[in-house]
């Protein structure tokens, strides 16, 4: 009795634990271990949710030339642009992740206009050295940020909110571009040679723009110049000397950093090509009525199999029940924990396993009504109940757990992709059964058989047996 | 005890009943339209559009015609559900942190009419559109709810909503964006009711490569689990075997029936299908273990008894599992099918229709066969055994 007042103890906890996960909050949780007014720890359970439920776009893009053409760099280097695109768009919550040798899957949550979004994605990077005289001292509050330029203004197609919040030169007129990256021959990363400790980029200039690069460099000595990809602002040197074939770029750069600048000016010109593979666009209407109904579907279907387990097997019954409440518990507190992104196949893996996760209890207390017919007194019954059925639960689970594992390798082709969902949600729920379906489910059956034992000695049918 | 096992050959005959009809028709689909299924654009690449246009009434002609002037003159198209009136409330004035607000305001208003349905809030460029659908609602309700709301600007006009879905070639972006664009001009489309998909066929060949790797992935590893699940049982193999059996069974019902669907309704095989069959594999050998476990139980302890009767007795006394188990399974896959969405309802009637064929399957398939193998009754098997035995 002690350890299943024990175990009572652990699964109270837990559920209770559970239930404040599940609940949602709009405030983070915070530890202040130190008292020093930041947080030490912070804590905040947010549910994800798939496109297919919030509505958004995901892309899938390729690169249009051979795999073997281009470094892995160069495809990470490309999967950057695309996210700074992205950002500029004001998107937050996008996710871009690269795929494979030569593919990069973007999800944009809440976008419902695809033909703007992948038009955006698909332009070419645009490298600008833009003229910033007069602001040496105060580029600091640039770098990092976008700003306008006339030659954006010439080549791109710019949203309204874009030309609106992208900062402008001290006469609010857009800032002059000189030189854009179709300039650019070459970039690379060196050391610095007066610094020695310190990291440089050097760069080449295209025969034919050399001339408008050198006058531009002569007139602004002491001034800075800024390098503008994509329109935001990645450094505000200053101009040293005049320069026409090429020049160094100086500052504090690490060796990382100077890498990455120099792959940007290499690349920024013309990263690799990408083309649309796959593209799913969702309207948020659509997706919000799939969730309503698969609540409503979800909370009907179990409380039908509340009903049954209570009906079918009376006292068990109840312990089943309440294992089931503490199983949907800690599965709907995992996802959130973990997380898994809820799509519709999973929340439908895990309606699924709800329905199975009785499964084990069945097994249990049909070994149990077994045992009682065969005579054994109440406390054997159960014993051998629990004993026996265990191999059955395990192996029986194990296979459909087999399944889910290869069903959610399967759901790594791109084309699959909500395939995973599913097989990840049903195979939680099939592992969570083998602690709920066995130990929650003893525990709460010996506590409950303890405390009406009289009653269920003189009334069998209490055990539905 | 009632003799289940004794009369296997009838289950056999049901079994062949149910399987037979269903390669006809999957050979019949396969000469008439070149593979044993419709496929979806997930395996044979394409695009979808889910239409729903607010305004003028849009026919399929205009549809098709569209589709045809870029390229793509082979489009099948379906009407998505009845043609409904709706409010359009356009340019109001709400504040984003009153969006909730408003929302619950007008949902409060429908609801106290006889014919409340949807309504969204959308915004766009800074201005926000309210959709009420509901015919029988007079104008000047919604001007009296939304009163606080309403600017010189404002417009409320009543609209038809037409659903179409299309299903055509893979398209690149350009062309979707051309098409959309000529659309939008057939009758203004509803972003927020609309889906498009377009899936090339690289994508598409990759998701069959998978596919395929996968049914044969599986098929491999639950042999391998049942023999060594089974290792310590006389036979060990003849378990595997059998629970296969009931496998393949199932995995043959499930696409008979979907060859069927296919034809009648339309229905496509998608990777979704693919994950319902891996499920109901997965759930079929579950069934059987739970009963080949009991087996496995009695043998030491009837020693005296004939194997068939061992067998009959362990799937008498696993049946009450079975069923309330496969009843529960039911309960939760009803209520899907009955109050869940309509995009995962073929995925769940396949799930359910496999499950069925599951329970039926390890009850009246594999534990027969056992006994059916053991009594030599397998003609191929039971040639081989003679031989064993005569040399």
């Amino acid at each position: 009795m002690n350890t299943h007042i024990r175990w009572l103890i652990v699964i109270v906890l837990l559920s209770v634990f559970c239930l404040w996960v599940v609940i949602p909050s709009d405030e983070d949780f915070e530890l202040d271990f130190n008292d020093d007014g930041t947080p030490d720890l912070v804590f905040r359970a947010e549910q994800p949710l798939g496109l297919d439920l919030v509505g958004g776009l995901r892309v899938l893009l390729q690169a249009t030339i051979p795999e073997s053409e281009f470094e892995t760099d160069d495809l990470i280097e490309t999967a950057n642009s695309v996210s700074r695109r992205i950002n500029a768009l004001g998107l937050s919550e996008a996710t871009i992740q690269v795929q494979g040798g030569n593919r990069v899957l973007i999800e944009l949550p809440g976008v419902t206009d695809r033909e703007q979004a992948i038009s955006t994605i698909q332009q070419t990077a645009l490298l600008e050295f833009v003229d910033f005289g007069g602001l040496a001292g105060q580029t600091e509050r640039y770098i990092g940020q976008r700003i306008l330029t006339d030659v954006q203004l010439e080549l791109q197609t710019l949203t309204e909110e874009q030309i609106a919040t992208r900062l402008r030169s001290v006469t609010d007129e857009p800032f002059v571009t000189i030189i854009t990256g179709s300039a650019l021959k070459a970039a690379s990363a060196q050391l610095d040679q007066q610094l020695g400790a310190s990291w440089a980029i050097a760069f080449e200039i295209k025969p034919e723009f050399q001339q408008i690069f050198a006058e531009f460099t002569a007139s602004r000595i002491g001034q800075p110049m800024a390098i503008v990809l994509d329109g935001e602002v990645l450094s505000a040197p200053t101009v040293q000397s005049e320069l026409s074939s090429g020049g160094v770029i100086t500052g504090q750069f690490t060796q990382e950093e100077a890498q990455t600048l120099a792959l940007q000016l290499r690349s920024g010109a013309l990263p690799i090509p990408l083309r649309v593979e796959s593209a799913v666009e969702v309207g948020a209407t659509l997706g919000r009525a799939s969730v309503e109904l698969s609540i409503k579907a979800g909370i009907i279907g179990v409380i039908v199999v509340l009903t049954f387990m209570l009906l079918f097997y009376r006292v068990p019954g109840i312990a089943a029940d309440l294992a089931l409440a503490v199983f949907i518990l800690l599965n709907m507190a995992l996802f959130k924990l973990i997380p898994v992104t809820l799509t519709l196949p999973a929340i439908t893996g895990f309606l699924i396993s709800i329905g199975t996760a009785v499964d084990g209890n069945i097994l249990i207390f049909e070994r149990i009504k077994e045992e009682l017919r065969a005579g054994k007194e109440m406390q054997e019954a159960l014993d051998t109940g629990f004993d026996r059925a265990w191999t059955s639960i395990r192996d029986s689970n194990l296979s459909t757990i087999i399944i889910c594992g290869i069903l959610f390798l399967f759901g790594q082709t791109p084309g699959a992709s909500i395939v995973s969902g599913f097989a990840v949600t049903l195979a939680l729920g099939l592992i969570l059964n083998l602690f709920t379906a066995i130990i929650v489910t003893r525990t709460f059956l010996y506590i409950i058989t303890g405390i009406m034992h009289d009653a269920i000695e003189n009334h069998k049918w209490l055990l539905g047996a | 005890m009632f003799n289940l096992v004794e009369k296997r050959r009838w289950y056999f005959l049901i079994s062949a009943m149910l399987i037979i009809p269903g390669l006809l028709i999957m050979g019949y689909s396969w000469t008439t339209t070149g593979a044993p299924f419709r496929l979806s654009i997930d395996f044979a690449g394409g695009s979808i559009y889910d239409l729903a246009f607010e305004g003028d009434v849009v026919s399929e002609s205009q549809l098709r015609e569209v589709f045809a002037a870029n390229g793509d003159d082979n489009v099948i198209i379906q009407q998505l559900g009845q043609s409904l009136q709706r409010w359009l409330i356009s340019d109001i004035a709400i504040e984003v942190d009153n969006r909730e607000e408003v929302a619950s305001l007008v949902a409060d208003a429908v609801a106290s009419t006889p014919f409340a349905d949807v309504v969204s809030v959308e915004e766009r460029d800074n201005m926000f559109i309210i959709r009420v659908d509901d015919a029988d609602i007079e104008e000047s309700t919604i001007r009296d709810v939304l009163a606080e709301f309403i600017m010189d600007e404002t417009t409320i006009e009543q609209v038809t909503v037409t659903g179409w879905s299309v299903r055509g070639s893979f398209q690149n972006e350009e062309v979707v964006s051309q098409i959309l664009v000529q659309l939008n001009e057939l009758s203004p489309i509803d972003r927020n009711a609309f889906r498009s998909e377009t899936i090339s066929s690289t994508i598409g060949e990759e998701v069959t490569r998978a596919a395929l790797f996968a049914v044969l992935a599986a098929a491999v590893i639950i042999t391998g689990f049942i023999v060594v699940a089974f290792r310590q049982v006389p036979n060990a193999f003849r378990y595997g075997v059998c629970a296969i059996t009931a496998m393949v069974h199932d995995i043959l019902v499930v696409m008979g029936a979907m060859s069927l669907l296919g034809l009648l309704l339309g229905w496509e095989v998608d990777a979704l299908f693919l994950t319902a069959v891996l499920t109901v594999v997965g759930f079929s050998v579950q069934d059987s273990i739970v009963v080949f476990d009991r087996i496995r139980e009695n043998i030491p302890l009837r020693l005296g008894e004939p194997y068939e009767t061992i067998v009959n007795r362990s799937l008498w006394e696993t049946i009450h599992r079975s069923l309330a188990t496969q009843l529960n399974a039911f309960f939760i896959m009803i209520a899907i099918l009955l109050f869940g969405g309509d995009t995962i309802q073929q995925f769940i009637f396949i799930l359910f229709l496999g499950l069925l064929t599951g329970s039926y399957s390890s009850l009246f398939t594999a534990v027969p066969m056992l006994v059916s193998w053991e009594k030599g009754e397998i003609p191929f098997v039971n040639q081989k055994q003679a031989l064993q035995e005569a040399s």
